[in-house]
């Protein structure tokens, strides 16, 4: 009995009272669901990217968009809290970009990313890539409809990053450490520990070392994308 | 801070059932949260009342209850607690377990107020 979880409140005689039973984010998942079916209508892969600030996930893409641009046709929905500026750097690489600005909003949800999908043509569309809004807590709660979750965890983060944050590297399908390129001018990055975290949280998410600035490791995750893409079609 | 968004979310779960009950407020609102749901339950409760100023919570009290984060290994078949940033099965140390509690976020119970006149 404790006076903070309301286990020591009996119920009066004359209470009334409702058993609800349902998942606060109940109108975020249902919303979620709705735009996995526009996904899968028009067989579209769509692929969550989150990680901390500056991890890469826009010199990710761009390098991706570089590679794989002319083979598959993708679309990218940047969240940030301001600026176009991620989305134009997109758009340079000639790909259609649609910004969402959050405002104070630590996150994307459902239904900013289901807005944001009314600006796209999605018949034209073979990935998207929804760029969450850099922060390794908040985005991890939120399902926006994606069929996967990467996780970007960049070198110069630290290998321990997927046991401070948990519930984000719980959460990933695909764990990529960016930045790789730094792996030998850093001492204290260990791939293997990286790996040893991502494990006791009791993820068997496979973890690919890459850099989108080098070009290093990028074969790996453009395969990756390739397969995923062909076993949706 | 989606913990503001998220009680924003639990007072419309909260609004729409005082209204199918035909209460004009409520007193005490059921929730329970696990550590792995990412969300700090010092955090909600300072954002709980921002949310449910002026709504039929205005007045209502928020129990959370947190969930403890119990596995099941995959391995050896046996269930044990575990930590946030360590699901390894506590009996034969493998890490291919399933979590069994720890991540919900549910709503559970709502006490009505004061009838609607």
């Amino acid at each position: 009995m404790c006076d903070t979880c309301g286990c020591n409140v009996t119920p009066a005689a004359d209470e009334h009272a409702v058993e609800v039973l349902k998942g606060l984010l109940d109108a975020n998942d249902h919303e979620a669901l709705h735009n996995r079916e526009h996904f899968q209508r028009h067989n579209v892969l769509a692929i969550n990217l989150m990680s901390s600030p500056g991890a890469g996930k826009t010199a990710l893409l761009e390098a991706t968009i570089e590679a794989l641009g002319g083979d598959l046709r993708i679309a990218v929905v940047e969240g940030d809290l301001e600026t176009e500026n991620d989305a134009e750097r997109i758009r340079a690489k000639g790909v259609p970009a649609i910004q969402i600005t959050t405002g104070s909003a630590c996150h994307l949800d459902a239904h900013m990313v289901h807005d944001a999908l009314h600006e796209l043509e999605l018949d034209d569309v073979d990935v998207l890539f929804i760029e969450n809004v850099g922060n390794l807590v908040c985005p991890a709660s939120f399902d926006l409809g994606q069929h996967i979750n990467v996780a970007l965890l960049s070198t110069p983060e630290g290998d321990d990053k997927p046991a401070k944050y948990p519930v984000m590297f719980r959460a990933a399908d695909l764990v990529l450490v960016t930045k790789s390129d730094l792996l030998e001018v850093l001492d204290d990055f260990d791939p293997d520990a990286a790996e040893r975290h991502v494990r006791e949280i009791a993820n068997p998410a496979p973890l690919l070392k890459l850099s989108a600035r080098t070009g290093l490791g990028m074969d790996g995750w453009l395969e990756w994308i390739r397969r995923e893409a062909g076993s949706r079609e | 801070m989606h913990e503001l968004s998220l009680c924003e979310a639990l007072i419309d779960q909260v609004t729409n059932i005082a209204r199918e009950q035909q209460v004009s407020s409520v007193s005490d609102i059921f929730v329970s949260v696990g550590p792995l749901s990412g969300v700090e339950g010092p955090l909600m409760r300072h954002a709980f009342p921002i949310a449910a100023a002026g709504t039929v919570a205005d007045q209502a009290e928020l129990h959370l209850e947190t969930t403890g984060i119990r596995v099941r290994c995959e391995e050896c078949g046996e269930e044990s607690d575990a930590k946030m940033n360590n699901l390894v099965c506590a009996s034969c140390g493998d890490w291919r377990t399933t979590l069994i509690s720890g991540d919900e976020l549910i709503l559970q119970r709502v006490v009505m107020g004061e009838a609607r006149v």
